[in-house]
C-alpha cells in the first residue's frame, strides 16, 4: 500500500525522463502511456485498501480523497496520452510539427501528470501549493504549442492570471501557517491532519482572512469567477489532448485543493463562512458560463464554458458541507473528467480536419463520420446529465445534499442556470451533428486507437453511472473526510 | 543585537521595501523599474537576515542569502535580458496617470493597515507590527499589474506582489517551512523564465510587447 503512492508519483517522472532521452518514439511513448496506467492502477488498488484510513509515506498522504483523484488523473491521463499519439502523428504528417517540439510536448505532458499527482498526494498544504503552481509552469508551453498569435495571447493571459491568483492562495497558506504556529508547535504546522486537529484553536480573524484568499486563489485555477477569464482562451488554444487534461483533471485537482483548505477553515470557523463564499463565486460563475454558452460560436470554447459550468455546480454542491453532497460532487468531477476528455479529443479531430474551431463551419457530422459523431452525441448526453450516466447520479446526490443543508434557494437558481447551459450545449451540438454535410467538407481520418479512446472514455462514464464498484465506498469516505466534521 | 536595534533594522528594511514599491508606481523607465526591483529584493533578504541574526538561527541566515541571490540578482538579470532584446525603454501611457496612481497607492496602504489588524492583534511583536507595510506592497503590486500595459511592467507588478507575500511570511512566522520555501522559489524562478520567453515571442509576433494588442481572443 505504502509504495503505491510512490509508484504513482514516480511513474510520470520516469516517463518524462524516457521521453527526454529517447524522444517521442517507441520507448518514450510506451513509458508515457504506462505512467497514467500506473497512476490509475495505484488508485484502483488503493480504493480497496484505504477506505476511511490514512496511509502516510513520508511527505505523502493517501486518503480517500487522494485515491479518488488518482483515479481521475489516471483515467483521463490515459485517454489524453493515447489520443496524443494520433494527434502528434497527424500534425507531423501535415508538416506542422518538428520532432524537437514533439519531444517537448511529451516531456511536459508527463511532468504535468507528475505535478498533479503530487498536488493530490501532498500532506503539507504548502507542498500542495507548490505543486499547483508548478502545473501552471509546465502547462504554459503546452498551451502555446501552436505558435500562433492567438495561442501566444492565450498563454500570456494564462500564466499571468493563474500566477497572480495562485499567489493569493500562497498568502492564504502563509496566514494559515501563522495561525497554526500560534496554536501549536512549528513541526508539521501545515500538515492536513495537524491543521484539522488544531482547527478549533486557530485564531478566527486570521483564519477568515486566509479563507478568503485561499478561495480566490485556488478558485482561479478551478475557473471560478472573478478570475476565470484565462480558462476559455487556454482551453481553446491548447492542443486537444492537453485541453482534455486541463479541463478534465487540472480543474478537478485545483478543486480538490480548495476542498482540503475548506475542510480546515470549516473546522475552525464552522460551515457558514466558506458556504457564503462558495455560493457567491459558484453562482456568479454559473451566470457567466451560461451566458457565454448561449451565444458561443467556437466549439472548443463551448466545451471550456461547459467545464466552468460543471465546476461551478460542484462548488455550489461543496457549500452544502455534508458527506452526501461532497461525495456526489466528487463523482461529478470523475465523470465530467472522462466525458470532457472524450469531447475535447473529438474536437481535436474536427479541428485538425477543418483547421478551424468555428461551429458554423461544421454541418452533418453524423453523416460524415458516424464513429466520431456517435461518440460526441453520447458525450453530450453525459454532459447534459441524462441517466444512466454518472453525472445524473451525481446531480441527484448533490441536490439531495443541498436540500438537506436547507439550501433550496441556491439549488433552485443553480439548476435553472444548469438547464440554460444544457440547452445551449444541446442546441450548438445539434447544429453540428445534424443536417446535410457540405459537398467539399474535408474527410475526418480516425484510426482504430482514436475510436477506442473515445468509446473507452464513454464506457467509463456509463460504468460510474450504474455501478461504482469499489469506488462507491471510497467516494463516501472522501465525503466524510471533507464534510464529516460538521 | 539589542532589541531596539533589532526593531529599528526591521522597520528600516520594511520601509525600503515599501518605498521601492511606491517608486515603481512613480517611475516609467523600464530599466529603473528593474533596478528598483533588485533593491527591493535586497531589502526583502534583509528581513530573514535580521531575524536570523537576532535569534542566532543559521538556517534563516542561509535562507536570506538564497533570497538575495534569487530576487536581487537572478530575476532582475532575466528581466534585463528582455529589455536588451526589446530596446524599448519606457512605459507608454499607463492606464492611470502618475498623480492618480500615487493617491491610489496611499489608499491601498491605508487599506492594508486596516486589513492586517488581525495579524498584529494575534502576535504583537515588532516583526508582525511591520507586516501591514508588506501587505501594502502586495496591493501595490496588483495595482501595477492592472494599470500597466507593457509585458515587462506586468512582470514587475507580479514580482512586487510576490516580494510582498514573502515579506509577510518572514515577518509573521520567520518564513514558511524550508521545503515549501525552496519549492516556491523554484516555481517563481521558472514562472519568470516562462514569462521572459513569452515576452520575447510576444514582441516578435505583435511587433511590440504592448498588451493592448492582445485582443484576438474574446467572446
Amino acid at each position: 500500500m505504502r509504495s503505491l503512492a510512490v509508484l504513482a508519483l514516480a511513474a510520470p517522472l520516469v516517463a518524462a525522463l524516457a521521453v527526454a532521452t529517447a524522444g517521442w518514439r517507441r520507448a518514450g511513448v510506451a513509458a508515457s502511456i504506462a505512467a497514467p496506467a500506473a497512476i490509475l492502477g495505484s488508485g484502483l488498488t488503493l480504493a480497496w485498501g484505504v477506505r476511511d484510513g490514512v496511509v502516510r509515506t513520508g511527505p505523502l498522504r493517501t486518503d480517500a480523497l487522494a485515491v479518488v483523484m488518482l483515479v481521475v488523473i489516471g483515467s483521463v491521463g490515459l485517454l489524453a496520452v493515447a489520443a496524443s499519439v494520433g494527434y502528434l502523428r497527424r500534425e507531423q504528417a501535415a508538416g506542422h510539427l518538428h520532432p524537437r517540439n514533439a519531444r517537448r510536448y511529451g516531456v511536459l505532458v508527463d511532468l504535468f501528470l507528475a505535478t498533479m499527482t503530487l498536488a493530490v498526494l501532498a500532506d503539507n498544504l504548502g507542498v500542495m501549493w507548490v505543486a499547483i503552481e508548478a502545473t501552471t509552469v509546465v502547462t504554459a508551453f503546452l498551451v502555446g504549442h501552436h505558435h500562433t498569435r492567438a495561442a501566444l495571447e492565450a498563454t500570456w493571459k494564462y500564466v499571468i492570471i493563474c500566477s497572480v491568483g495562485i499567489a493569493l492562495a500562497f498568502l492564504g497558506t502563509v496566514l494559515l501557517y501563522f495561525a497554526s504556529v500560534h496554536a501549536g508547535p512549528t513541526h508539521d504546522a501545515l500538515g492536513f491532519g495537524t491543521l484539522l486537529g488544531r482547527a478549533p484553536h486557530l485564531d478566527p480573524a486570521v483564519t477568515r482572512l486566509a479563507g478568503v484568499l485561499l478561495l480566490l486563489g485556488y478558485g482561479t485555477k478551478v475557473g471560478l469567477a472573478p478570475f476565470h477569464t484565462w480558462l476559455a482562451d487556454a482551453h481553446s488554444q491548447a492542443p486537444a489532448p492537453v485541453s482534455a487534461l486541463m479541463s478534465g483533471v487540472l480543474l478537478a485537482v485545483a478543486l480538490t485543493s480548495l476542498l482540503r483548505v475548506k475542510a480546515v477553515v470549516d473546522a475552525a470557523l464552522g460551515a457558514g463562512f466558506m458556504r457564503v463564499g462558495l455560493l457567491t463565486v459558484g453562482l456568479a460563475t454559473l451566470v457567466v458560463a451560461a451566458g457565454l454558452l448561449i451565444a458561443q460560436r467556437d466549439f472548443k470554447r463551448l466545451l471550456a464554458y461547459s467545464s466552468m459550468e460543471q465546476m461551478a455546480f460542484a462548488a455550489i454542491a461543496a457549500s452544502a458541507t455534508n458527506p452526501l453532497a461532497t461525495s456526489a460532487l466528487l463523482l461529478l468531477v470523475m465523470v465530467h473528467g472522462m466525458a470532457k476528455a472524450v469531447m475535447f479529443i473529438g474536437s481535436g479531430h474536427l479541428q485538425q480536419a477543418h483547421r478551424s474551431t468555428s461551429i458554423a463551419m461544421i454541418r452533418g457530422l453524423l453523416a460524415r463520420s458516424p464513429a466520431l459523431a456517435g461518440a460526441a452525441t453520447v458525450g453530450l448526453c453525459v454532459l447534459a446529465g441524462l441517466p444512466p450516466f454518472g453525472i445524473f447520479a451525481a446531480e441527484v446526490g448533490a441536490a439531495r445534499g443541498l436540500s438537506d443543508a436547507n439550501l433550496a434557494w441556491p439549488l433552485g437558481i443553480a439548476l435553472l442556470l444548469v438547464l440554460v447551459a444544457v440547452a445551449a450545449l444541446a442546441g450548438r451540438g445539434g447544429a453540428m451533428l445534424f443536417g446535410e454535410p457540405d459537398a467539399e467538407a474535408p474527410p475526418i481520418p480516425l484510426g482504430r486507437l482514436d475510436v477506442s479512446v473515445l468509446w473507452a472514455g464513454l464506457a467509463g462514464c456509463l460504468l460510474l453511472g450504474i455501478a461504482s464498484g469499489p469506488l462507491g465506498p471510497v467516494l463516501r469516505s472522501a465525503g466524510r473526510l471533507l464534510a464529516g466534521a460538521s | 543585537m539589542t532589541d531596539s536595534t533589532y526593531t529599528a533594522l526591521l522597520e528600516l528594511s520594511v520601509s525600503v521595501l515599501l518605498l521601492c514599491a511606491v517608486l515603481v508606481v512613480w517611475r516609467r523607465e523600464l530599466r529603473t523599474l528593474v533596478r528598483l526591483l533588485a533593491v527591493q529584493g535586497f531589502a526583502l533578504a534583509a528581513i530573514p537576515a535580521i531575524r536570523g541574526g537576532h535569534t542566532r538561527d543559521w538556517t534563516l541566515l542561509a535562507v536570506a542569502v538564497g533570497v538575495a541571490a534569487l530576487r536581487s540578482a537572478l530575476l532582475p538579470s532575466l528581466l534585463r535580458r528582455v529589455l536588451r532584446d526589446a530596446g524599448e525603454a519606457r512605459e507608454t501611457e499607463p492606464l492611470v496617470n502618475t498623480t492618480a496612481s500615487m493617491l491610489a497607492v496611499a489608499a491601498l496602504t491605508v487599506l492594508a493597515y486596516a486589513v492586517a489588524r488581525p495579524l498584529v492583534d494575534l502576535d504583537p511583536t515588532p516583526a508582525t507590527r511591520a507586516a501591514p507595510a508588506a501587505l501594502a506592497v502586495i496591493l501595490t503590486g496588483i495595482f501595477v499589474l492592472i494599470s500597466r500595459r507593457r509585458a515587462l511592467s506586468q512582470v514587475v507588478g507580479f514580482l512586487l506582489m510576490d516580494n510582498g507575500i514573502t515579506a509577510v511570511a518572514f515577518l509573521t512566522t520567520a518564513g514558511v517551512p524550508l521545503v515549501v520555501e525552496l519549492g516556491a522559489s523554484l516555481d517563481l524562478l521558472f514562472a519568470v523564465l516562462v514569462l521572459q520567453v513569452l515576452a520575447g515571442r510576444l514582441r516578435l509576433a505583435f511587433g511590440s510587447a504592448d498588451l493592448d494588442e492582445l485582443r484576438e481572443l474574446h467572446d
